[in-house]
C-alpha cells in the first residue's frame, strides 16, 4: 500500500531562512532593517518604507487567538486520520499572524492567550499552539 | 470625469447544460457556450473582435480565433481573479468598448472538475496567488476554500453574532430558486433543518454551506452601446462597474480585518457610476462559494450595516417575493460553479424580461457581484434599456 504523506512546505531564497529557523524549534519573523516594521508572511519589500533590506527576528511564539475552524472533512488524504482537527490563528505579540495546529482540549476563544511551539518530525517543522497557562 | 456608465451592453449569453461528470474538457464546454451567446446575441462567431477568456487553465486568445473564425480580433485580456473575473471582466471589457478598441467581446468560462487530478484541495495549490496558503498553512491541514475561508466566518459569528440558521436562509433561498431552473444541478427543495443536519465540513461550515462541484460552460457578449440597440436582445446596459481588492489579498490569515472583503471597496464605486441607491436595485446575483460570503457581501456592500448581514438574510428576504430576491438561478451553492459566469447569464435574462419561471416582476436595475481567490471583488450595476 502506498502512504500518501502530508504536504511539504517548498520554501523560495526569501522563505529559506523561515524554515531553517523552524526546523530548529524556532520562530522568526522578517523585520525590517531600515524601520523596525515586523512582516509575515515573507516579503521582499517593507510596505511602510519599502527598504528591500530585513533581518530575522525571534518571535516568543505568544500570542492570542483571531479565529479558528474545525476540520471535519479531509480534503486530503494524509489528514484522514488527524479528524477532527483545529487550525487556529494567532495575533503573535510582535504584530503579525500566525496559523497553527491547536494542540488543547479547550475549545478555542477569540483573544485566550496561546504559546506557539513548531513540533519537529522526520523533515517536518509544524507549527502548533497551546493554551498559554497563566502565570 | 469620463465614466463608463452605459458604455456597454451585454448583447448575448449561452450556458451547456450543468452537470457533473461531462465528456467534454474545458475548452469544449467554453466553444459550446460561445456558440450559444453568439447565438443569442444574433451575431455570427466571426464577427467577435474581443475576448476575454477567464482563468488560467482553459482556452486562450489564439484558440479562439482558431475555432471561431475570427478575422480581426483587437482586444484580448486574461483576468486571474478566480470568481471575482466575470464581474472583473464586464469593467474591463467596458473600458475597452468605451475607448473605440472594439465592438464585441466574448467574455467565456468553462471547467471540468470531474477528472480526479482536479479536485478542490489540489487544484488551487497550483495557483500562483495562493502560494503563501501553500507554503504556510497547505502543510498544516488549510487544503481546501471551506477550511480557508472559515476562520472568516468563525470571527463574524463571534463577533457578532451571526447563527448557523442565517447560513442556512441563504442555502434555502438559492435551493428554492434552483427549483424553478430546468438547468440547475440540485432538484431536491431542502429545508433549515436540512441545513443544519448536513454533515460539518470545516466549522461552521457544512455540506449545505458550500457551493457545488460542477462541470460546465457559459459565456456573454458585450457589445458598444450604441450598437446593442440594433440587435437582437432587449437592451442591457453595464451602467456601473467596479472592482476591488482586500488588504493582504494573499493571505486571509495576515489580513488586518479577515471579515472585510475587497467588494467593500468597489461597491460605492459602482453606485457611484450607475447613479442608484441600493433602493434602486430589484434583484442581485451575489457570488455565493459559500453561504457566509453573501451575507458578508451584503454587508460589505451596503445593503446593510456591518454585522448585521446575519438578521438581514432571514425571513425569506432572499427569496424571489422578498425584498432583495438574490441568486435567482441558485446561485453556486445549487445552480453550478461555473466562477459566477452563470451570475451574469442570470441578471441578464432576469432584465431582459427572460427569467421564466424565476422572473423577477418589473426587474429594471439589478447588481452582479464576484468574489474571488482569497477576497478579491466585483460588482457591476446592470439596467434594462
Amino acid at each position: 500500500m502506498t502512504i500518501i504523506e502530508k504536504p511539504l512546505p517548498i520554501p523560495n531564497a526569501l522563505s529559506q531562512p523561515y524554515w531553517d529557523a523552524a526546523h530548529q524549534g524556532r520562530l522568526v519573523l522578517q523585520c525590517c532593517a531600515s524601520c523596525n516594521t515586523v512582516r509575515h508572511y515573507p516579503r521582499l519589500l517593507c510596505t511602510q518604507c519599502y527598504s528591500d533590506q530585513y533581518t530575522w527576528q525571534e518571535s516568543l511564539a505568544k500570542g492570542k487567538i483571531h479565529s479558528w475552524t474545525v476540520a471535519h472533512h479531509a480534503f486530503h488524504v494524509a489528514f484522514k486520520e488527524d479528524l477532527p482537527y483545529t487550525l487556529v490563528t494567532v495575533d503573535l505579540n510582535e504584530g503579525v499572524r500566525a496559523m497553527g495546529v491547536w494542540r488543547s482540549a479547550q475549545q478555542p476563544q477569540i483573544g485566550m492567550p496561546v504559546q506557539g511551539k513548531f513540533l519537529l518530525s522526520e523533515g517536518r517543522a509544524d507549527l502548533q499552539f497551546n493554551v498559554l497557562a497563566s502565570s | 470625469m469620463y465614466s463608463l456608465r452605459d458604455q456597454a451592453c451585454v448583447t448575448g449569453v449561452g450556458e451547456t447544460a450543468y452537470m457533473r461528470g461531462s465528456i467534454k474538457n474545458a475548452f469544449e464546454l467554453q466553444l459550446e457556450a460561445s456558440l450559444k451567446a453568439c447565438s443569442d446575441a444574433g451575431l455570427k462567431p466571426s464577427e467577435i473582435d474581443g475576448v476575454i477568456p477567464i482563468g488560467i487553465v482553459s482556452g486562450t486568445a489564439e484558440d479562439f480565433i482558431d475555432n471561431l473564425g475570427i478575422t480581426d480580433l483587437r482586444f484580448s485580456a486574461l483576468i486571474p481573479h478566480g470568481g471575482a473575473s466575470p464581474v472583473m471582466a464586464l469593467q474591463c471589457a467596458a473600458s475597452a468598448i468605451a475607448m473605440g478598441v472594439c465592438k464585441h467581446i466574448l467574455i467565456t468560462f468553462g471547467r471540468n472538475v470531474s477528472a480526479a487530478s482536479n479536485k478542490a484541495g489540489a487544484r488551487i495549490h497550483n495557483m500562483p496567488q495562493f502560494h503563501y496558503v501553500t507554503e504556510f498553512e497547505y502543510p498544516i491541514g488549510s487544503i481546501a476554500p471551506a477550511q480557508i475561508y472559515a476562520p472568516m466566518a468563525t470571527r463574524h459569528m463571534e463577533l457578532y453574532g451571526t447563527t448557523v440558521a442565517q447560513f442556512g436562509a441563504v442555502a434555502v433561498a438559492c435551493r428554492t430558486h434552483a427549483l424553478l431552473n430546468d438547468n440547475a444541478v440540485m432538484k431536491k427543495p431542502i429545508t433549515l433543518e436540512d441545513h443544519f443536519n448536513s454533515r460539518m465540513i470545516s466549522d461552521p461550515f457544512r455540506l449545505l454551506d458550500c457551493s457545488l462541484e460542477s462541470d460546465g460552460g457559459a459565456a456573454i457578449i458585450v457589445s458598444a452601446a450604441p450598437i446593442a440597440k440594433d440587435m437582437k436582445q432587449p437592451v442591457v446596459y453595464i451602467s456601473g462597474v467596479a472592482e476591488g481588492h482586500p488588504d493582504s489579498p494573499g493571505s486571509i490569515t495576515q489580513r488586518p480585518d479577515m471579515t472585510s472583503l475587497g467588494i467593500a471597496k468597489a461597491s460605492h464605486r459602482a453606485f457611484e457610476m450607475a447613479g442608484v441607491k441600493h433602493a434602486d436595485i430589484d434583484v442581485v446575483e451575489i457570488y455565493d462559494c459559500f453561504t457566509y460570503a453573501v451575507i458578508r457581501q451584503i454587508e460589505d456592500m451596503g445593503f446593510c450595516e456591518k454585522g448585521e448581514g446575519g438578521p438581514f438574510v432571514e425571513n425569506g428576504r432572499l427569496h424571489l417575493d422578498g425584498d432583495l430576491p438574490t441568486n435567482t438561478h441558485g446561485g453556486l451553492l445549487s445552480q453550478a460553479h461555473v466562477w459566477g459566469l452563470n451570475h451574469v447569464v442570470e441578471l441578464t435574462r432576469q432584465l431582459r424580461g427572460q427569467g421564466g419561471r424565476a422572473q423577477v416582476r418589473d426587474a429594471k436595475i439589478g447588481l452582479v457581484s464576484g468574489y474571488g481567490d482569497l477576497g478579491d471583488g466585483a460588482v457591476a450595476i446592470m439596467r434594462k434599456g
